[in-house]
């Protein structure tokens, strides 16, 4: 035990560190995936069939090959960028806004089509239709798949340690390799701090499920 | 059969055309609605009246013909065609309340979001209409929490708000319960006295003979019958509505 006291500094940056990629990964691939569902109703051809692409491609791919785009091959033609993190950000959410637009797709689908076309019906146009009326009634049913895609993000965020950046998962690697008599001691209390991030998480979804729920 | 309106037509269908796959719903509908007329549509299930009645604010696509409202045809998609939409209140057989929203918000929705009214404005608007389909109290409630007939007098109301040319009733008390059914058509009949313009596909004969000015009688996607209610139910020329008669009435 005492190899984790020790080395609990250590700990709590990679844990800050993977607090920060999650949050910040999680924020705009909740933004992209509900844009890329949206296109994926919309009424043009066009964005259906970029949304559509993008997910099967994104969703059908390992994560390890976006971190490999985002940090290796971005930066060779042109994007260049001054940490490591940022290819971490760009991988994790452009690979999580995939699975969150299907989620968010099937939320849309299980909006009863009398919605929106009482919508219509008293003059809305489709931007307002989705935004007003589909979309909040949608959001509201996929919070517990939405809540076990942002679970997956934390713990896919741990692949940034093999691209150069240093969260909970870099750390403990580091922490084992420096203490080859304690590899089990440290991976525990490296696991312990993914889930002081997950279960509440996990927490969170029963709870705004049953506060939010809609009825019929 | 058609009586053709001259002139001051509101609602104006023009050989109008639709087919679901091999099946021909609309066959050359031809139909003009005055204003502060009420039309009432019968028919059998399937004859396609609830179509006519979806195509008129275009939930319905159509393939041939035209229909235009206040002398403007339908356009086909976007702005404009939202434009035209606010003008023709819709009542749907399932209700369809946003469920997210309290029953105020669900009436003022539209003005404020389409319209552009004030908050306040919308708020007092929807209040009087509320209180004029007898809801009033339950403002501040959910959709869900309201009975079937209570839901359908707020969606009345929700397309009332839009101050519509004209209102669209699509089947409006056939998924109620039969002692909701009276409150929902005395609503309606109170509207119709008020001299808005209506079409209503319904199987209400009742409200057919008290507020209607005329029936339209549809079959197998063709109007058969066009006549004022009375000479509709005392003396039907087509066998198609004799039978369709015929069987209401042994029950």
């Amino acid at each position: 035990m005492d190899v984790i006291f020790e080395n609990l500094p250590l700990y709590w940056e990679g844990f800050l560190r993977t607090l920060f990629l999650s949050v910040v990964s999680g924020i705009f691939a909740l933004i992209l995936g509900t844009l890329l569902a949206a296109a994926r109703v919309s009424p043009v051809a066009a964005l259906r069939g970029f949304s559509t692409v993008y997910v099967e491609v994104l969703r059908n791919t390992p994560l390890t090959i976006a971190f490999f785009f985002a940090a290796v091959v971005l930066p060779r033609i042109g994007v260049k960028f001054e940490q490591f993190e940022i290819a971490a950000i760009i991988a994790l959410s452009t690979y999580t806004a995939a699975f969150i637009a299907e989620a968010v797709r099937s939320g849309v689908n299980s909006v009863p089509v009398g919605q929106a076309e009482a919508a219509r019906s008293i003059g809305m146009k489709f931007g307002q239709v989705l935004s007003l009326i589909i979309l909040p009634q949608a959001l509201r049913t996929v919070i517990p798949p939405l809540i076990n895609i942002l679970i997956a993000l934390v713990k896919n965020s741990s692949v940034a340690g093999a691209f150069f950046v240093l969260e909970l998962f870099g750390y403990g690697r580091q922490l084992a390799n420096a203490n080859g008599d304690a590899v089990i001691t440290v991976l525990l209390g490296t696991a312990f701090f993914y889930l002081l991030l997950t279960v509440p998480l996990g927490i969170l979804a029963n709870t705004v499920e049953r506060k939010v729920a809609i009825a019929r | 059969m058609t009586t053709h309106v001259p002139g001051d037509a509101l609602v104006s269908l023009n050989a109008v055309n639709k087919h679901y796959g091999q099946l021909h719903v609309l066959k050359d509908i031809n139909l003009q609605v005055r204003k502060g007329e009420v039309v009432v549509v019968i028919g059998p299930s399937g004859s396609g009246k609830s179509t006519l009645c979806r195509a008129i604010n275009r939930l319905e696509t159509i393939e041939g013909g035209t229909i235009s409202i206040d002398g403007k045809v339908l356009p086909e998609e976007g702005k404009e065609l939202a434009q035209l939409r606010a003008d023709v209140g819709m009542v749907f057989q399932s209700f369809n309340l946003f469920a997210h929203k309290t029953i105020l918000e669900n009436v003022t929705l539209g003005p404020i979001k389409v319209k552009g009214a004030s908050k306040a404005a919308a708020e007092k608007d929807a209040m009087a209409l509320l209180e004029r389909v007898g809801v009033g109290h339950q403002a501040p409630k959910l959709p869900a929490q309201l009975s079937g007939g209570q839901q359908q007098r707020v969606a009345i109301a929700r397309a009332l708000a839009m101050k519509p040319k004209v209102m669209l009733f699509d089947e409006p008390t056939s998924a109620l319960d039969p002692e909701m059914i009276n409150e929902v058509l005395d609503v309606m009949v109170q509207l119709a006295k008020e001299g808005m313009t209506m079409i209503v596909v319904t199987h209400e004969m009742g409200f057919a003979r008290k507020a209607a000015d005329r029936v339209v009688f549809m079959a197998d996607g063709q109007i058969v019958e066009d006549a004022t209610p009375e000479e509709f139910f005392t003396n039907p020329k087509s066998d198609r509505a004799k039978d369709f008669l015929s069987k209401l009435l042994t029950h």
